[in-house]
């Protein structure tokens, strides 16, 4: 990947955090860690590896998203307001009356969101449903699944992913969000699972460990799920939680935390003054 | 419809009309696809089902996963029929049929083999009184407890269009022969399968075929029931309901389930609010199901046609 599309693409990731703050700030608290957290991961889905179109959102054949930690809705809203499936401004209505955009992911209520998510673990098996029906459909697509690490604590998700290598899934893409705490502390004190890459090869996918808030990595980790084959494919992605606000990064419980118009206010000027220095670079 | 009820069982066991009908469904309709978490020999469809991987799907061990995986297959455009014994394929997957399919509006059908007592050897472990009660409260879903095989024939036959969740629980043995061939049912339209002036006794399932023994030993007493198969317990049909209440003033309600919030539950809020009259029901009691043959379970749990003439009586008395 060349420089430009580099920044590109942590452009895209800038604005999609400052999206999701938007609707952070317009509601005072949010999940705010898990959602940040994926921003790299989902500039790159959206800006170059999903087969989207925003204007036809309905279209059978396109690649599919199921955000199983359905918590970090925020954060797929910011990326689909970003790539225009609907109007920036819905973004203030998070979580009020009658809004399009849950505190979860909800495919009835918001254009552009493929599943219904929330109860953690269960968008996995749904995903491996969408993957198999698909491919029996013919479609040529792919389903991308994000679950969180402190997800995997759910003994469904394991189900799923055997399900998945079972069935020779090679058109599902697991990107499981390694940002290595939960809601009540660190993964490896709440419930320490281990090696989830080795746990992954050994349940029988096309695993790779890579940095998730680099969206360079992340570019090239997806690229290297297009083989197909007889397997499902799994991103490992190393991350931080609340990865590209400092002062989110180093809240150590940030799971579900207040957002004060002032800090919105400070953390968005930071994001543009990096949007301003990558996009000299294009 | 045609009532042909005359006391016998029908010769084929249910669980021959599920081997042969579920895929005859998939050969006629490449929507519809079938699901099963290790149990398809235990409703004859194993033999199929290895010839035919991709109609259907073999989930292991493993039922939360099948009603996701059945969710998903939904979302691509199928339609999903996913089988367990009856605790597995409620009480095991309620939070997943509860958000990813009804929450979500992922259709799909859900058949529960071997409710209550009809799960007789397996024992209490494997024996749901509370099936119908957990899919009362799900929003939107319908329920099934077929009374015969010409009706779980054609309920299974429908389930795949019908929107939303579907819970279709029945014994995989034997059944009374009810209907005859070709009978046409709908969900929230239940059958009046006699007509009587005494007392209205509303029956699912395997109850359905106590409550017309209970009939014909009445009438030689000169009490006749009215004998209503409501078809499905949720949506219920509370206008045949009512209209029949009107006319006995009393009721018994008889159900293959324990007596917290399922059949009773349902017709008592069309008693309360259309036409309070002296009410009974033939239930299990607030206890768990126990291991044995069907036959002794029925009179353990009181769930005989002798205990709803008994309640027949009872409730006359008190008009």
């Amino acid at each position: 990947m060349d420089k430009k599309e580099a920044a590109a693409l942590k452009i895209k990731a800038a604005k999609i955090r400052i999206a999701a703050l938007t609707a952070f700030d317009s509601l005072g608290n949010g999940h705010v860690g898990g959602s940040l957290s994926i921003c790299d991961a989902l500039a790159v889905l959206y800006g170059r590896e999903m087969k989207v179109d925003p204007k036809n959102p309905g279209w059978p054949d396109r690649d599919k998203l199921v955000t199983s930690k359905g918590h970090a809705g925020p954060g797929i809203y910011g990326a689909l307001a970003v790539e225009g499936y609907f109007p920036y401004d819905e973004l203030k209505t998070l979580n009020k009356p009658h809004t399009h955009l849950p505190s979860h992911t909800d495919r009835n209520l918001t254009t552009g969101v493929d599943m219904t998510t929330g109860s953690l673990g269960q968008g996995t098996s749904i995903a491996c449903g969408m993957a198999l029906g698909d491919r029996l459909k013919g479609r040529k697509n792919r389903i991308f699944l994000i679950v969180g690490d402190g997800e995997c604590d759910e003994g469904q998700v394991w189900e799923a992913f055997a399900f998945a290598a079972a069935k020779k899934l090679s058109n599902l893409v697991v990107l499981i969000d390694m940002n290595k705490k939960q809601l009540d502390g660190r993964t490896d004190e709440v419930m320490p699972l281990g090696s989830l890459e080795d746990k992954m090869k050994v349940f029988g996918f096309n695993t790779q460990l890579v940095n998730g808030n680099d969206v360079e990595a992340m570019a090239q980790a997806l690229e290297n799920t297009r083989g197909g084959g007889d397997k499902p494919y799994a991103i490992i992605m190393d991350t931080i939680k609340g990865a590209g606000v400092k002062e989110v990064e180093e809240t150590e419980m940030n799971h579900s935390i207040p957002v004060s118009h002032e800090q919105y206010a400070r953390w968005k000027a930071e994001l543009e003054a990096e949007i301003a220095g990558w996009e000299a670079l294009l | 419809m045609k009532i042909i009820y005359d006391g016998s069982m029908d010769p084929k066991q249910v669980k021959a009309v599920l081997g042969s009908v579920i895929p005859d469904m998939a050969e006629k309709d490449p929507d519809f696809i079938y699901l099963d978490a290790d149990l398809m020999s235990c409703i004859g469809t194993l033999k199929w089902g290895k010839a035919n991987p991709e109609r259907a799907i073999e989930c292991g061990i493993a039922e939360a996963n099948m009603i996701g995986v059945a969710c998903g297959l939904a979302a691509s455009g199928f339609k999903p029929l996913a089988h367990s014994f009856a605790p597995f394929a409620s009480r095991r997957v309620f939070d997943q049929v509860f958000l990813s399919a009804a929450y979500a509006k992922n259709d799909i059908t859900i058949l529960g083999s071997d409710p209550g007592v009809t799960a007789a050897l397996n024992g209490g472990t494997h024996m749901p009184f509370e099936d119908v009660a957990l899919y009362r409260s799900i929003p939107t879903a319908i329920i099934f407890d077929p009374t015969d095989n010409v009706q779980l024939e054609d309920i299974l036959r429908q389930s795949p269009d019908l929107p939303g969740v579907k819970y279709i629980r029945v014994g995989r043995k034997d059944m009374p022969k009810i209907y005859a061939e070709g009978s046409h049912f709908k969900p929230g339209e239940a059958v009046v399968v006699r007509e009587g002036k005494d007392c209205t006794v509303v029956a699912s399932g395997i109850m359905l075929g106590e409550a017309l023994k209970a009939a014909d030993a009445l009438a030689a007493e000169g009490i006749f029931l009215e004998v209503i198969d409501p078809v499905s317990i949720k949506p219920l049909d509370k206008e045949t309901i009512a209209a029949s209440l009107k006319k006995t003033g009393c009721l018994v309600v008889a159900e293959n389930h324990n007596k917290n919030g399922a059949l009773y539950d349902a017709v008592l809020e069309v008693v309360a609010e259309y036409c309070p009259v002296p009410a009974a029901q033939v239930a299990v009691e607030d206890e768990f199901g126990e291991v044995g043959p069907q036959k002794y379970l029925q009179e353990r749990f009181g769930l005989t046609a002798e205990n709803i003439a008994a309640k027949v009586k009872k409730v006359i008395a008190r008009k």
